[in-house]
């Protein structure tokens, strides 16, 4: 199994949920998160007194799957996430070595 | 008594006005801070309105407005005695400005001018966020109140030496409001030094909206600052009002004119900011000049204000929100602006004759003299009081509760539930219950929770 986890822009979130849900992706989980990449932060003035903004608002979206739907997911996330411009984010995988339902304690690709 | 009820119901519902603008001017202030003094800076407001309006009842009213039995000493302070408590045997008495009757109770006046005393010992607050004790504050506010604000209000408006002997005019506080807080607000922030990490920190302002819903409040209450101050309800009063309204317009204009050239963009907190400029401003000069000249002034002291709250990065004082660069350049400015453009055509009790109307000084050294002997006498005794509280160790909070914020260790409480890092909701962490104690489910409190009572 595999984590799939993105992080992208937030206007960007509901064209990538569309997309993974079309995929047939059950379950998905996303939260707000700050940072930079190339793209930097920007500056705020306030009263002639210049601010730094260094981190920005994203997205981070975490999906786990089966090894064999992972570069579809991949895919289908950087298709929908991209709008060209800097700042549209990062997608990486990860190893996941196991996956227990809380509810009924199925364990590994039935938990998925 | 023969009660005036077109001049009496003015200035009830002016009264009115002016308190409004002290939670006005804490949702201003509260809005500029950041979020971990943010209801500290508020209370420090909401205190005042506590506060002074009692003091003011026992003896602010009395030793400001009452005229001492000593002409002599009547020059420098009021009657000890005269309106002492505010009692009830003068009830029936009716307020007169210059011998003449207004058909206006004086507790009316006495009521309108409480509003005052407490805004203007607030508007202090604005340079002290963050690191002030709650309790210094208090105390501060007390003595500045009777050792500075009592004596000037009555060597301007209760017959002292300023209004009565110098003949300089200040028609709604530009020398006894404006320039007295301003000036005493830098006279404490350099006893009480910078926060921790200023300048070096991001110190923005933690919610825009609450500084120009705060603006807003204070713009619709200064109708009753300002054209109240004429008291009676009649053409002075008429042409404060307009000269407010276009005064104040015309410095939002100004303050965002020098953003947009300087900074490239115009900013709501830079309208905010220049219409309490603008405010400042035509306080003093609003019942003596034209519409024209308040226009002139709303334009020059948005810009000139816009330009001196940088100051304090020049000059490395920590007057966090501006007090100085607003409310004193503000008030100096429209202080001077009787000299240049005061007019009988105005008001009648302008007798000496401004710059452009009448080609004389004799009226601007009269408010520079005023102008720079509040400055002097405030500045001082501000910053002698916030010496003594230095050194009875009252003065400033601990660093480590400076940094964890001044709301939770002089206040016990946070402005909001939730305080992400830089903005962004917190919607499951608050439905957790994050960040706050919880009672047990059979409602008795955690043991790390106290309940009053």
């Amino acid at each position: 199994m595999k984590l799939v986890t993105a992080v992208i822009k937030p206007y960007q979130l509901d064209a990538v949920k569309e997309a993974l849900h079309a995929l047939g992706v059950t379950g998905l989980t996303v939260s707000e998160v700050q940072g930079y990449g190339r793209q930097k932060g920007h500056t705020e003035v306030y009263r002639g007194a210049e601010y730094t903004v260094e981190f920005l608002p994203k997205i981070k979206v975490e999906v786990v799957t089966d090894e064999i739907d992972v570069d579809k997911i991949v895919d289908a996330v950087v298709t929908s996430a991209r709008t060209g411009k800097i700042g549209d984010g990062k997608v990486w995988v990860t190893a996941v070595e196991e996956v227990v339902r809380v509810r009924t304690g199925e364990r590994g690709l039935d938990a998925l | 008594m023969h009660v005036d009820t077109g001049n009496t119901a003015w200035l009830l519902l002016s009264s009115a006005l002016v308190l409004l603008m002290t939670p006005g001017l804490a949702l201003f202030y509260g809005g500029l801070n950041r979020s971990k003094g943010t209801l500290n800076m508020m209370m420090m407001s909401f205190s005042c309105i506590g506060l002074i309006s009692v003091l003011w009842a026992l003896y602010g009213w009395t030793l400001a407005f009452g005229t001492n039995s000593s002409t002599g000493f009547n020059k420098i302070l009021g009657s000890f005695t005269q309106y002492l408590g505010t009692g009830t045997s003068w009830i029936g008495e009716e307020w007169k400005v210059a011998g003449t009757g207004t058909g206006i109770p004086t507790y009316v006046v006495m009521a309108f001018q409480m509003m005052f005393a407490i805004i203007t010992v607030a508007l202090i607050s604005g340079s002290l966020s963050d690191r002030l004790k709650f309790g210094g504050w208090v105390l501060f506010a007390i003595g500045w109140f009777t050792i500075v604000y009592v004596p000037v209000a009555h060597w301007i408006w209760g017959g002292g030496w300023i209004g009565a002997n110098l003949g300089a005019l200040d028609f709604a506080g530009g020398t006894a409001v404006h320039i007295n807080a301003g000036s005493a607000a830098l006279g404490v922030a350099l006893v009480l030094g910078k926060r921790i990490g200023w300048p070096r920190e991001n110190m923005r302002p933690h919610n825009v909206p609450f500084v120009a819903l705060g603006a807003g409040l204070l713009w619709f209450g200064w109708f009753g600052f300002n054209a109240g101050s004429e008291l009676t309800a009649d053409t002075v009063a008429s042409a404060a009002f307009v000269n407010t309204q276009l005064a104040t317009a015309a410095a939002l204009c100004g303050w965002c004119a020098v953003e947009w050239i300087r900074d490239g963009k115009p900013t709501l907190v830079g309208a905010s900011s220049g219409a309490v400029a603008g405010l400042v401003a035509i306080t003093p000069a609003c019942g003596f000049i034209p519409p024209l000249a308040s226009i002139l002034l709303g334009i020059v002291a948005g810009a000139v204000c816009a330009l001196a709250v940088s100051l304090k990065y020049r000059f490395g004082f920590d007057d966090s929100l501006d007090v100085v660069g607003v409310h004193f350049v503000g008030g100096w400015i429209g202080s001077l602006w009787i000299g240049l453009f005061a007019t009988s055509g105005v008001n009648a009790v302008v007798t000496h004759k401004s710059l452009f109307f009448g080609g004389s000084l004799d009226q601007l050294w009269r408010q520079f003299v005023a102008s720079a002997s509040v400055t002097v006498y405030s500045f001082a005794i501000a910053a002698i009081l916030a010496l003594i509280l230095k050194a009875v160790k009252v003065l400033r909070v601990s660093e480590d509760a400076e940094v964890g914020g001044i709301d939770i260790s002089d206040h016990g409480e946070t402005a909001y539930d939730f305080q992400p890092v830089a903005g962004s909701s917190g919607g499951a962490f608050a439905i957790a219950g994050i960040g706050g104690t919880k009672a047990d489910a059979d409602g008795k409190a955690d043991a790390s929770q106290k309940v009053a009572g």
